[in-house]
């Protein structure tokens, strides 16, 4: 055939795979377990059964895929979609963040003002005659766990810089593995690695304590008015995805360790990479328009 | 589906090459990675959940159909209303469009399939799980979600049981467009035959790219949406409770973020489909493709910036209110170019009226009589008076059904002969349009007067005077409900067997494209060998 | 007000052969509104009784030509080439005719330019509505699942009226009441107490709600504005002197079992009429009034009903 073809006769198709039926199944049997849950139909444990066969998908697929990549059956037309295919996933959830900090500058600048009675929203005084809304507010009926409704915000000055600075070098530690993967450094590729997910959760376990001492000590709990609201669903998705980077960047590690990569050709580094830069960028948002300003 | 595996199983012996030819019994369908294989189910589905949602719509005319309850109780009618919209949204348009992507795309770029056929396959069967945990809350206590398709809090948050279900079946529902958005693009951008330079893709594909962007951008901020409620019904957040310093309208507007490029979600591949079929049976080149790519490019980055419209009557600031009516009535223009090229595509074309250009012409004429229904809603004082009424109710399906979904039908009646090799029944085809046509009308031209009149949306009981047009709009929804289903007589014919299609199927017209260059029906695996575009 | 068998049989017909009856159909429907009364006539805006009201209409009915326009010069270049240049008749496709960039910038601009026409005079009626300078009384009305609350202020300070489905329509319209709709005055259109105001005076409502996102609107004055649970929404209207009498709306955003249950109706009055209303409103319930005087009272069930979120 005509060396035109090459290419594309050698496009992975994958001939047939009971993976995309099987995670279906288990989206569904998650959401089953959390709307049981939820409708209290049956115990927090109906949960279970989906998480698991969430983790078996996970490691199946990939177990899959990796497989195949060792076979080389991916030729570089695959990596470009995969490449691609990471991107936009990426894009998605940063719109998926974007939708939480839309709320939180609505909240801010202008729900909160407008119930105060600001500018031509005068007559919402009629409804809040004392609500001063200034931010950060957990509105007018000052909803949360302390009786007289008050509430501390966590200072960015602590804990949150603290974070920051972890999240700022694990950036730094990862660009660095990835160099040393580059230029065939194994070593240095699986300290720093091992650094970079390392660095990662005490991240998360920082955070955990943040927590901790929110819903005890400062009476800041998801219940405190929208300012609880916001604060906690940002932080906490953010949170979610660290954990999921550093599991990620901890398989990678492992294959690292067993010889996967190579200097040309490590996608699966990279897509992990990005990810986690990603979410290194999301906290810097986090940093500056939760905490700090 | 047997021709499939015949001309799969032949074209193998052809090309001796590791493709694997398709799978046989229900494995081939549960383990797909075949675009062919993934685009037939994802049709399939729709078409079952256009029939779903069409019953529910059947309740809600023959409700309406005089003053009075008589079927149904008003929740029972809420929950009609909002999950006709639900799935007909969800489940029959926006799956056409993604099962139509799948056939077409890899056969219009010379790909030999999608790019991530595995994921593709994930996208798909997520719906039917989706949806399954929709239409379930027919069965759990408080019934099904009644708060609109729009789902306003704190309505929503009145919801029974049911109310997780929907929230985590838009999650799925969510997750499975994102899917399938990357997908397209990916093919598009990663698996052109060679020499396929974007500019000289076919508008199908192009109008898919942009679309697919719309549907990255906007379904992760309804899934942030919908999550704010769940977390307001179960977890003590404020987001849309005043009295915590959040605000209903909040939502509105996360709502209509997402809400308003979606409805563009709904029509751009319409449009790409118009402007593939026009041009065949005018027998003559699509006028200012270019510039139409340029509108279709100009109406998405629109769509980003016009939501406020759904929301004048909500007490926004006086700038908003202009700002919203400007950009809105901005729309017009690039979807202006694109009526006028159509029209000059057909001036002095040589014009054969088959069904898929039937359904086309008819696109052209009741598509726009919706847009300019539209241009009127923007206008904010007359919205005052417009909405949330059945004038409303009129624009959208004017510029759903015979929008959308005769966009939809005329792709079908232009590709089914390359999918199953044979030609339908043109009898049968034409009876369908024409019933079709007469009867749409009848079902939603009434609802104008009736809006101006003054009658409401979303009421399952009507003063007396708008009775009239009320019978005449149900009426039409009868006979288009029934002319539907020779629709579906016409499919299952065409798949049975019928006259053999030829390659080029619309010899004598003007079919441009490479999905023509394959015999009838399209080999199992196409362009396994990438063909050369001059 | 009730539309003759006659008009369906003919919209039916005219619906028929797609879109261009369509316009036709549009057409006729300008051509009926010509006769419009303040109140709908069946098929078209009603003309209405206030200056919002008219000037709305004369908007809709502006865009409307302007659509029909353009729908005339669109739809007949079409069916045009539905006619002439048809295969079956032999025409020959100018393949040649690919683009043309002047035509194509024309027919951006000339829409363009309509759309300025449209936009001048719609900005103009908004300036006027959203002046809500110096108005003569004002009211304060919540929505309620499912029933309006009119509290006065200013001069009529203290009545307090609650408003609902009057209890005819309320039985014909159960599920299988066997009543005939037909046989009830004003249909789902009557309330047990209206809304009472003076004609010629400047009208303010303060819009809120105690449960979910209702909508306040009388087509006849050309207003409507939701009713947000936490938040007021402020609109006014005037009812030109000489228009007094009884005019009827219907709750317009989705709230609910009974949405389509909870109309309104405002009792226009002369001046005089109205301040002997409120006299005798005053009178009856003066203790009652008293005690609603002081706001504290509902703004606490704001607070509090606020304060469970669902
Ligand atoms: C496919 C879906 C689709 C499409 C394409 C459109 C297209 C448009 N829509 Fe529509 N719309 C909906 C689906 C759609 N809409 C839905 C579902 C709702 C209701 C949601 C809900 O509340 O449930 C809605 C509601 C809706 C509203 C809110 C009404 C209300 O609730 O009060 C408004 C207001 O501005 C609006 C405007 C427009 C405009 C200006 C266009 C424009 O894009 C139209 C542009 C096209 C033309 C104008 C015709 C062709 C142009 C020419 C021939 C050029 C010359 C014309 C002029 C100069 C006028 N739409
Ligand atoms: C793509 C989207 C789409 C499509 C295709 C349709 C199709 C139809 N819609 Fe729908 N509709 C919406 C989107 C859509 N709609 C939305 C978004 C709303 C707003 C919801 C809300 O307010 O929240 C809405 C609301 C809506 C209303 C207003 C309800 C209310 O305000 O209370 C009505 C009323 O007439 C209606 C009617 C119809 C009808 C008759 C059809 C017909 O075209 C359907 C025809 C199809 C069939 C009938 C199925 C095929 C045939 C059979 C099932 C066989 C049996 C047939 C018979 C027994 C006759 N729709
Ligand atoms: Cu109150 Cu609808
Ligand atoms: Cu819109």
């Amino acid at each position: 055939m005509a060396p035109a073809h090459a290419e594309a006769e050698h496009y992975y198709v994958p001939h047939s795979s009971p993976w995309p039926l099987y995670g279906s199944i288990t989206l569904f049997t998650l959401m089953s377990g959390a709307v049981a849950t939820l409708n209290g139909w049956m115990p927090a444990w109906s949960l279970l059964p989906g998480f698991t066969m969430l983790a078996l998908l996970f490691i199946f697929w990939f177990h899959t895929v990796i497989g195949e990549n060792q076979q080389g059956l991916y030729n570089l037309a695959v990596d470009r979609s995969f490449r691609m295919g990471m991107m936009w996933f990426i894009f998605s959830e940063v719109m998926f963040f974007a939708a939480f900090f839309g709320a939180l500058f609505y909240a801010r600048n202008l729900a909160v003002p407008w119930l105060a009675g600001e500018g031509v929203k005068i007559f919402n005084k009629m409804l809040w005659p004392d609500f001063d809304g200034v931010w950060p507010s957990n509105g007018p009926a000052i909803i949360g766990p302390r009786a007289n409704g008050s509430f501390e915000t966590v200072p960015a000055l602590g804990l949150p810089a603290l974070n920051t600075a972890i999240l700022l070098a694990s950036s730094v530690t990862v660009t660095i593995a990835h160099e040393a993967l580059i230029s065939g450094k194994r070593l240095r590729l699986k300290i720093f690695l091992a650094a970079t997910f390392l660095l990662g959760f005490t991240f998360v376990y920082m955070q955990a304590k943040e927590y901790h001492e929110a819903y005890t000590e400062l009476g800041l709990q998801l219940g405190t008015g929208i300012y609880g609201s916001t604060f906690f669903m940002l932080t906490g998705f953010h949170g979610l995805h660290v954990t999921v980077g550093a599991i990620m960047l901890t398989v990678i590690w492992l294959r690292v360790l067993r010889g996967h990569f190579t200097p040309q050709r490590h996608f699966g580094f990279e897509a992990v990479a990005w990810y986690w830069h990603f979410v290194d960028v999301v906290w810097l948002g986090l940093f500056i328009f939760v905490y700090w300003l | 589906m047997a021709m499939f595996e015949a001309s799969g199983t032949t074209h193998l012996q052809e090309h001796h090459e590791h493709h694997a030819g398709p799978a046989t019994g229900i494995k081939r369908w549960l383990f797909a990675t075949n675009h062919k294989d993934i685009g037939t189910m994802y049709l399939v589905f729709s078409l079952i959940m256009f029939f779903v949602g069409g019953a529910m719509a059947m309740v809600i005319r023959a409700e309406l159909f005089s003053p009075g309850l008589q079927l149904v109780d008003p929740e029972r009618f809420n929950q009609m209303t909002t999950n006709h919209a639900l799935v007909m949204i969800f489940g029959a348009v926006m799956p056409a469009f993604v099962g139509l992507a799948n056939w077409m795309i890899p056969l219009q770029i010379g790909a030999p399939d999608m790019a991530l056929p595995r994921m593709n396959n994930f996208s798909f069967w997520i719906l039917p799980f989706a949806f399954t945990l929709l239409l379930s809350t027919f069965f759990v206590p408080g019934g099904m979600a009644a708060g609109g398709w729009t789902m306003y809090p704190p309505l929503m948050l009145q919801t029974g049981d049911s109310f997780p279900m929907v929230i985590f079946a838009i999650h799925m529902m969510g997750a499975s467009s994102i899917m399938g958005a990357i997908n397209v693009i990916v093919t598009i951008l990663n698996m052109r035959a060679p020499h396929m330079n974007l500019l000289k893709m076919p508008l199908f594909c192009w109008s898919w790219l942009i679309t697919a962007y719309l549907l990255i951008a906007v379904m992760p901020v309804l899934a942030g949406g919908v999550t704010m409620l769940l977390t307001d019904h179960y977890f003590k957040t404020s987001f849309f409770n005043a009295a915590g310093g959040g605000d209903p309208v909040m939502f509105e507007h996360i709502f209509w973020f997402f809400g308003h490029p979606e409805v563009y979600i709904m029509i751009l591949p319409a449009f790409g489909i118009i402007s593939e079929i026009l041009p065949t049976f005018s027998r003559k080149p699509l006028f200012g493709a270019t510039s139409m790519i340029y509108a279709i490019a100009s109406i998405a980055f629109l769509s980003f910036i016009v939501w406020g419209h759904h929301m004048f009557v909500d007490g926004m600031p006086l700038a908003a209110q202009m700002f919203y009516m400007m950009s809105t009535m901005l729309i017009a223009v690039p979807t202006g170019v694109k009526v006028f090229n159509w029209t000059a595509t057909m001036w002095r074309g040589s014009l054969s009226f088959e069904p898929p250009m039937l359904f086309a012409l008819a696109f052209l004429f009741m598509f726009t009589i919706g847009g300019f229904s539209g241009v009127m809603l923007a206008l904010v004082p007359a919205d005052f008076q417009y909405q949330n009424t059945y004038f409303v109710v009129a624009h959208f399906h004017y510029v759903l059904v015979p929008g959308a979904v005769f966009a939809i039908m005329a792709a079908v009646y232009y590709w089914i002969p390359k999918w199953t090799g044979h030609m339908y029944s043109m009898r049968l085809a034409k009876t369908h349009f024409w019933l079709s046509t007469i009867f749409v009308n009848l079902l939603f031209f009434p609802q104008h007067f009736l809006g101006l009149a003054g009658m409401p949306r979303r009421i399952p009981d009507y003063a007396v005077q708008f009775t009239d047009w009320n019978r005449v709009s149900s009426i039409g929804a009868f006979g288009f409900g029934l002319a539907q289903i020779l629709f579906v007589i016409v499919i299952i014919q065409c798949i049975r067997g019928g006259k053999k299609a030829s390659a080029e199927v619309w010899d004598g017209a003007l079919p441009t494209g490479l999905e023509w260059t394959l015999p009838s029906p399209a080999p199992y695996h196409s362009f396994t060998t990438p063909p050369d575009v001059k | 007000m009730r539309v003759t068998r006659g008009d369906d049989g003919r919209s039916a017909a005219l619906s028929r052969k797609f879109g261009f009856a369509g316009a036709l159909c549009l057409a006729a429907l300008g051509w009926a509104a010509s006769a419009a009364a303040n109140t709908s006539n069946g098929y078209n805006l009603p003309l209405g009784v206030t200056e919002v009201s008219r000037d709305i209409y004369a908007l809709h009915m502006e865009a409307f030509w302007i659509c029909v326009g353009i729908a005339v010069l669109v739809f007949g270049a079409m069916i045009y080439s539905l006619l002439k240049f048809r295969h079956s008749r032999g025409a020959v496709a100018d393949t040649t005719m690919s683009h043309s960039t002047q035509v194509e910038i024309i027919w951006t601009l000339i829409p363009a330019v309509i759309l300025v026409v449209m936009a001048i005079p719609a900005a103009r009626v908004i300036l006027k509505m959203e002046d809500t300078r110096n108005s003569e009384l004002s009211i304060r009305v919540t929505g309620y699942q499912w029933k309006w609350e009119y509290q006065y202020m200013d001069a009529a300070e203290g009545i307090d009226i609650f408003s609902t489905l009057a209890r005819d329509s309320n039985f014909a319209r159960q599920l299988h009441s066997g009543i005939d709709p037909n046989s009830v005055p004003n249909y789902l259109l009557e309330v047990d107490h209206p809304l009472v105001v003076p004609s010629g005076t400047k009208v303010r409502l303060l819009l809120t709600s105690q449960d979910v996102i209702h909508a306040w609107w009388v087509p006849d004055f050309g207003i409507k504005r939701s009713a947000v649970p936490g938040f007021v929404n402020e609109l006014w209207f005037r009812v030109d002197p000489g228009k007094e009498g009884i005019y009827r709306g219907q709750c317009a955003a989705l709230c609910g079992r009974d949405h389509g249950f909870m109309p309104i109706v405002v009792d226009v009055r002369t001046p005089d009429d109205f301040k002997k209303w409120v006299g005798e409103q005053k009178a009856a319930l003066k203790p009652a009034a008293a005690a609603a005087a002081d706001r504290p009272a509902d703004r606490r069930t704001a607070g509090s009903v606020q304060a469970l979120p669902n």
